[in-house]
């Protein structure tokens, strides 16, 4: 490695390159939605008015102009990408309301729990890697691979029917699903995010409802993370425990359990940075599924209504906002990369 | 962190040895099993997948293993038949999707230039979505079925292969050997053909052992959302929606998820046997 100073240039030539090339990806995800919206088989304008308003020649006209569909397929591309840049992706044909809007109102709710599967994944996955490392070979061991193999193999809406089965249906230690007690009001909207809202607006009641609704399907959502990073960091602590200063940490006398926590397990770490950035897409991802069986309302069940009645410009939101989590969480995952490892970030 | 020097070992003698560990020899159990299932079910199976057999939503009993459904079909009976929609399904996947993006991936590699950066530019952009929603969208404009489901599914997993393959072949590309054989005046297609590809393909197969499961896992994601397989079908995923629906009925949902389970662990494990048979130098885990 050079000298400091090089250090944080390189890193921002680094950010910048990456940073350059989003524009032309966003580019690429908007014009790949649209398009797949226009290969609906049905006719775009009764998405858009609805079946009751086509007889109107008024309202038809009107929203032909706005979307252009009175004109040719580059003319119809052209209006979509104006109305794209300003911040318009038209009304969702089930609520009849602006999908931005929807999409803004349900995005805390699959963040709140994409964040708490992470937490867990993460907090469990290196817990459980330790472990492992630790009893290589034994009982612990193989148990904790084994963990791991089931949590990245099973259908996620699969694991959280059969948790929501035992857990509420046969044994009645969780509730049901849903992100809050039946016939309660949510707490005042302040950060969308419930549990921070109900915090925020001392509504201490509800902390630990909203808490424990969380916890089966972060759980089901978290148990694959938890897999990867545990893996991860078992076969990283088992790198760095091979370590000459590890040696020398041991030859001065320390204790193993000073060695483990306070020498290996923070160069073993690093590795698992990498994956979190990574880990926010295929959560999110994931959540798809997970909030379909949840009933939890926020963007992953409003992509699976959307599809079940062919409602394009909220299906096309979606897609859009995923693009765009995506190449957020692709750039994160990238300096992360750069940071744990400066060979690529000179690349 | 072996020490010891690999002797040269021919392939049957590897693949054999690798086939003695436990993992792999469950991933050729669970293989053979659900291939065997697939190939006779309709020989032995007692019950048709699409009658009515018995009384609606029995439990688990001798006569009904894993009990009947809301339409009073024979559950065991359906999570067998099963196999016959999503694994013929994920097998085409797998092939054409690693057909098209070696061809692309390699060419891309190989040529380099303006044909990489297009190729590369349309793998980034497939990829920059996240592929259920991909799946979905493309699977909603097409309408429901499986043979759209293939044709989305198909869409977001070729590129995967595309980038692996380029990958490989700009490293291959760099090595001794091409050189020599650029050296001794080797055409462009006789280099790739016979000096590149036989070095790429071998994580090719790897990699399309182990997504088998996940296509089959993938295309059940879909039937669950109400995309792929349509309802009086056994798919996996379909019947998991069954199950949902009748969420009492615990019988129902069981036996899918357990049969997705174990297609995707099996093939996850047969890859990694497969990769050592392959390339000995690979080190599994440790």
């Amino acid at each position: 490695m050079s000298a400091p100073t090089s250090y944080w240039g390189s890193m921002f030539r680094f950010i910048a390159r990456r940073l350059i090339i989003m524009p032309f990806l966003l580019f690429g995800i908007v014009t790949i939605s649209f398009v797949i919206s226009r290969f609906i088989p049905s006719d775009p304008l009764i998405s858009i008015v609805g079946e009751r308003q086509l007889n109107n020649p008024v309202v038809v006209l009107a929203a032909k102009q706005r979307w252009g569909l009175d004109k040719s397929m580059f003319g119809q591309y052209t209006s979509y990408m104006s109305n794209l840049a300003k911040g318009d992706l038209g009304i969702s044909f089930r609520t009849k309301t602006p999908v931005v809007g929807d999409l803004i109102d349900r995005l805390p709710a699959t963040f709140e729990l994409a964040f708490t599967a992470m937490f867990f994944g993460t907090v469990g996955g290196v817990l459980l890697g330790v472990l492992a490392a630790s009893r290589r070979n034994k009982i612990a061991d193989h148990v904790s691979r084994l963990f791991a193999l089931v949590g990245s193999s099973l259908p996620v809406f699969w694991l959280g029917l059969v948790l929501l089965y035992i857990f509420y249906a046969r044994f009645g230690l969780m509730p049901g699903p849903g992100r809050l007690p039946p016939r309660v009001d949510a707490p005042n909207d302040i950060t969308g995010f419930y549990l921070f809202d109900a915090i925020l607006s001392g509504d201490f009641g509800l902390v630990w409802p909203i808490i424990q609704r969380l916890l089966l399907p972060a759980f089901a959502l978290g148990w694959g993370l938890m897999g990867i990073i545990s893996r991860l960091v078992r076969s990283s602590m088992l790198d760095e425990l091979q370590a000459d200063y590890v040696r020398t940490a041991r030859a001065k006398g320390l204790t193993e359990r000073v060695v483990f926590c306070k020498h290996a397990l923070r160069n073993a770490l690093l590795p698992v940075l990498t994956v979190l950035g990574f880990s926010i897409a295929s959560l999110l991802t994931g959540a798809v599924l997970t909030e379909t069986i949840f009933s939890w309302n926020g963007v992953g069940s409003y992509a699976v209504s959307a599809t079940r009645s062919l409602d394009y410009p909220a299906i096309n939101g979606v897609c859009i906002l995923g693009g765009i989590v995506f190449l957020i969480s692709n750039l994160i995952t990238d300096v992360l990369y750069a940071y744990a490892d400066p060979k690529i970030r000179l690349a | 962190m072996t020490s010891h020097v690999d002797q040269p070992q021919s392939f049957l003698i590897r693949a054999f040895s690798v086939g003695r560990r436990p993992q792999v020899a469950f991933g050729l159990v669970i293989a053979l099993f659900w291939l065997i299932v697939l190939t006779t079910v309709s020989i032995w199976a007692p019950y048709d997948p699409l009658e009515a057999v018995g009384t609606r939503l029995i439990a688990p009993s001798m006569t009904h293993l894993l009990g009947t459904d809301a339409l009073g079909r024979d559950v065991f009976t359906r999570v067998l038949y099963g196999a016959r929609e999503s694994m013929p399904i994920a097998a085409a996947v797998i092939v054409c999707a690693t057909v098209i993006g070696t061809l692309l991936g390699a060419v891309a590699g190989y040529a380099g230039g303006w044909v990489d950066a297009i190729v590369m530019r349309i793998t980034d952009v497939v990829m920059a979505f996240p592929a259920i929603l991909l799946a979905m969208a493309i699977s909603a404009a097409l309408g429901p079925g499986l043979r759209n489901g293939f044709i989305a599914i198909l869409i977001v997993w070729w590129p995967i292969y595309a980038r692996l393959v380029r990958g490989q072949v700009l490293s291959i590309k760099q090595r001794e050997h091409v050189e020599a054989a650029i050296s001794i005046g080797a055409t462009r297609r006789r280099i790739l053909q016979k000096h590149v590809m036989p070095m790429a393909i071998t994580p090719v197969l790897v990699n399309a052992t182990m997504d088998f499961g996940q296509v089959v896992l993938f295309l059940s994601s879909l039937s669950f959302l109400g995309l792929g397989a349509l309802p009086p079908s056994p798919e996996w995923g379909s019947m998991i929606t069954e199950g949902a629906k009748n969420f009492y009925q615990w019988w129902i949902a069981v036996g899918p998820g357990l049969a997705i389970l174990t297609v995707v662990l099996g093939f996850n494990f047969l890859g990694d046997g497969l990769r050592d048979v392959l390339d000995p130098r690979s080190k599994g885990d440790k």
